[in-house]
């Protein structure tokens, strides 16, 4: 097997063993376990690992600015910067609050996004002229997987809530406008699986990609895609006495959980697939999340020379000058005719 | 050079080991987000911390139900059916009419019934707030059958009130 094969098949075939360990479970009657227990556990794990991951995270010092910026940097006066230089080589706090909106609500370093191809160009260039071209692909597939999550994780607070929060009802109003099948579909679903199926394909099929992606790049898209399946499995197709989830998921969000009878195994299987998600997030690359608030590269102004900056862990350092280096070899380098600062004790003798 | 930092030559180590303080970093900031974080995951459930929630109870208790013999109060399918997929038979059943024009369907015990929402669903359960609008409420859910169709209850006040 190769490697491609071997990471893709371990991550897929970890998803596959999920949802049957849900489904033998569910059938087994577990659903205490599958229903309260493991969401407990998952969510635990989650706000555990997440604050332990931060902690540790702040142990390490980032003392100096990593200026990778593209834009003017401030200077002297005349010369000119416009929005769009402060914002992406800020100079102070707020122009760095700025970068980071951009960088966190727009996805701006995905947007720099550039593919090097090679354009066949015979007249000009014999075998091709290697070019680095924009490529927003990227960026949009992550910015609509990105928002399409948050937009369905908004959705299920209905779940949680009673009453639902205004905001919730609305967004599934606008959600669902095209009034499409029953129950309407949720435009945010098929934006989710799409875009997810897109970024595992260009992890698949772009072959400089493929060469550096592992079992752990392709877990977390496999599992997602799994989870927007299941749930909309669930909605359109295999349906759910929905009530009994409701009553099931704010049970628990209540802290008075109880085992709600009568609803079908494809609720726990994708309710495992979440709890999965969520208790491997903290030890995965998903911590890229709170992890774009801290990048050193976006979240520090550019004033590696305006301002000074001193190391933290400067150490005394002992030196070792001249005259005490002269002094160990004083004789050697005199016998050898090299010019000293102090004659030796043998030279004056001599003179 | 055993250990990272300690420059040793003839003379004997000329630099220390870097001491890095062993402390948290921008605490100030960063703990401070993650306590804003921990809050908008708990936000949500504070409404209804400590309480329990009822679940819905829609409501049989509706005269031409109560009319009918204990045996017969049942629906056009299994009430396992009607949970989950109640919405997909309503609309199998406008796709049919509007569409086929076929008005009959044959329920689960191979009993015939008249396709019509207000005739035949509203004709038994006639109290719409406290049937279909119990569960519709609890799980946030707004289908749009009232957009056309009348529901009984609004109808039965109107001639009540022609009366």
């Amino acid at each position: 097997m190769d490697f491609f094969k071997r990471h893709f098949s371990v991550a897929f075939l970890a998803v596959i063993g999920l949802v049957v360990i849900a489904f033998i479970g569910v059938k087994a009657n577990l659903q205490l376990l599958f229903g309260v227990v493991i969401p407990y556990l998952a969510i635990l794990i989650f706000i555990e690992g997440l604050v332990y991951q931060i902690i540790r995270w702040l142990r390490s010092p980032v003392p100096f600015r990593i200026p990778t910026t593209a834009g003017q940097q401030r200077s002297l006066g005349w010369i000119s910067r416009d929005l769009g230089e402060k914002l992406d080589n800020p100079a102070n706090t707020m122009q760095t609050l700025g970068r980071m909106a951009l960088e966190i609500l727009a996805f701006r370093s995905l947007f720099r996004n550039l593919r090097a191809e090679l354009r066949e160009m015979p007249e000009t260039y014999a075998g091709g002229k290697l070019v680095y071209w924009s490529y927003k692909w990227l960026w949009l597939g992550a910015i609509a997987f990105h928002y399409a999550f948050l937009v369905v994780l908004l959705r299920h607070l209905r779940f949680v809530t009673e009453p639902a929060p205004a905001f919730v009802n609305l967004l599934g109003e606008v959600d669902g406008f095209i009034q499409f099948y029953v129950p309407t579909v949720y435009l945010s679903g098929i934006v989710l699986v799409v875009a997810g199926l897109y970024l595992l394909l260009r992890r698949i099929y772009t072959p400089t990609l493929r060469y550096i992606s592992l079992a752990a790049d392709y877990f977390p898209l496999l599992l997602i895609i799994s989870i927007a399946t299941t749930g909309i499995l669930m909605r359109y197709f295999i349906k759910v006495d929905i009530t009994a989830v409701k009553e099931l998921v704010i049970g628990l969000a209540t802290f008075k959980p109880k085992v709600v009878p009568g609803i079908g195994v494809i609720l726990y299987i994708h309710l495992f697939l979440v709890c999965v998600l969520f208790a491997y997030f903290p030890f995965s690359k998903l911590m890229h999340m709170p992890g774009v608030f801290l990048s050193p590269t976006r979240n520090l102004p550019n004033n590696n020379r305006a301002v000074m900056h001193v190391n933290p862990w400067n150490y005394p350092v002992k030196f070792h000058p001249y005259l005490e280096h002269e002094a160990a070899y004083r004789e050697a380098m005199y016998e050898a005719g090299l010019p000293v600062e102090i004659l030796p004790e043998s030279a004056e003798k001599e003179e | 050079m055993s250990k990272n930092g300690d420059y040793k030559n003839e003379f004997g180590y000329f630099a220390e080991r870097p001491q890095v303080a062993s402390k948290l970093y921008d605490s100030k900031y960063v703990l401070a987000g993650l306590v804003i974080f921990l809050l908008v995951i708990i936000l949500p459930l504070v409404p209804n911390l400590g309480k329990s929630v009822p679940a819905p109870k829609p409501d049989l208790n509706t005269p031409a139900i109560m009319k009918l013999p204990e045996k017969e109060r049942k629906c056009v399918m299994e009430l396992e059916y009607m949970r989950a997929s109640h919405m997909q038979l309503l609309n199998d059943w406008r796709d049919q009419v509007v569409r086929d024009g076929n008005r009959e369907f044959t329920g689960a015990g191979g009993k015939k019934y008249l396709i019509s929402l207000q005739n035949t669903c509203l004709e038994c359960h006639s109290n719409k707030t406290k049937f279909c609008d119990q569960c519709h409420n609890y799980a946030a859910v707004v289908p749009n059958c009232w957009g056309c169709h009348l529901d009984r209850e609004k109808k039965q006040v109107a001639r009540a009130e022609a009366k």
